[in-house]
């Protein structure tokens, strides 16, 4: 069964590469987008538009994003008990100590800076790859409630952007 | 490699572990994968929790790097350590990785609504098991960014860790 991952980044050009890494690491991972924080919100409370939105198995959030900002996002996730338990990794340009520290107050899983040039950017989508979706145990039933919900709603089968 | 683990280098890991076995094949993992790696043991809940809060015989503990905590433990089990830490201001920045024999589905469900870093299962095969700890290094310990060892009130270090 493929792991959903939801990626939350605001800027196109990484998202694109991370997309692109993923397909090339691992095609049976699908990689839905939301484009800032109120997105990833809607998507994960299956909101409007989002109500056939599946629960992913991880989260990619961005720090900096308008809207809604990775932080506020954060927060909302580890603060709502139906949404907690989603690993949620923070993936960010920023390498602050203050951004780590508040990210891991908050409760993020782990904390990741997104590499300046591509081999090491894709070399560290390989790492998490490897650890968080080959290693890692998540949570099955969650999968499997996700999975049967986007089968069931007919959801998109091939890599999604759920929205434009 | 970007240096982690301060002024002399080391990266403090505290191994919560019951079963003897266990702790020797892990030491000896972390001994092949990171001799930068400098492993405390404790072997129950209760002295995990003496040894994070400088309790007794521990009062001179240093503040780990990443904790390892395996969920079935003598005297405190893993998942109140596990609540402790991430109920306590000061302790929940720092990653706690479960490493249990429990595959249970209640069990990863638990460790995450817990805020469980994240929950790895110990496979039985030594070969196995020396992966898993050289995974546990790669990742942990060389791509993540861990939060600093001090801080003040405000949330910032006082000692840099590069």
């Amino acid at each position: 069964m493929p792991l959903q991952i939801l990626l939350v980044e605001d800027n196109p050009g990484d998202r694109r590469l991370t997309q692109e890494a993923f397909r090339d690491i691992n095609p049976l991972i699908r990689v839905y987008v939301a484009h800032d924080g109120a997105e990833a919100m809607a998507f994960l409370r299956h909101e409007g538009a989002q109500a056939a939105a599946p629960r992913p198995d991880l989260i990619l959030l961005d720090l900096n994003m308008p809207k809604m900002d990775g932080r506020d996002v954060l927060a909302r996730i580890k603060e709502d008990e139906d949404l907690e338990d989603i690993p949620t990794i923070v993936l960010t340009s920023s390498e602050a100590e203050a951004d780590i520290v508040k990210s891991y107050q908050l409760g993020a899983n782990c904390y990741l800076c997104k590499p300046m040039h591509f081999d090491a950017f894709y070399s560290l989508m390989k790492s998490l790859n490897d650890f968080w979706l080959t290693r890692v145990k998540l949570h099955a039933d969650d999968r499997e409630v996700g999975q049967k919900a986007s089968l069931g709603r007919g959801l998109p089968t091939a890599e999604t952007n759920f929205s434009p | 490699m970007r240096a982690i683990g301060g002024s002399s280098g080391l990266i403090r890991v505290l191994l919560v572990e019951d079963s003897p076995g266990d702790i020797q094949l892990t030491q000896e993992a972390f001994r092949d994968a990171n001799s930068s790696v400098q492993l405390h043991v404790v072997s129950d809940g209760a002295e995990a929790m003496a040894f994070l809060m400088h309790e007794g015989a521990h009062a001179d503990a240093p503040r780990p790097d990443l904790i390892l905590l395996d969920l079935n433990l003598p005297r405190m089990d893993g998942r109140e350590v596990l609540a402790h830490i991430k109920q306590n201001e000061h302790l929940k920045t720092i990653p706690t990785v479960i490493l249990t024999t429990s595959e249970g589905e209640m069990d990863i469900a638990k460790s995450y609504q817990l805020h469980a870093n994240c929950y790895l299962s110990k496979p039985v095969q030594l070969a196995a098991f020396e992966s898993l700890v050289k995974s546990i290094n790669d990742f942990w310990l060389t791509k993540v960014r861990l939060p600093p060892r001090e801080m003040n009130s405000a949330g910032v270090s006082r000692n840099r860790r590069q």
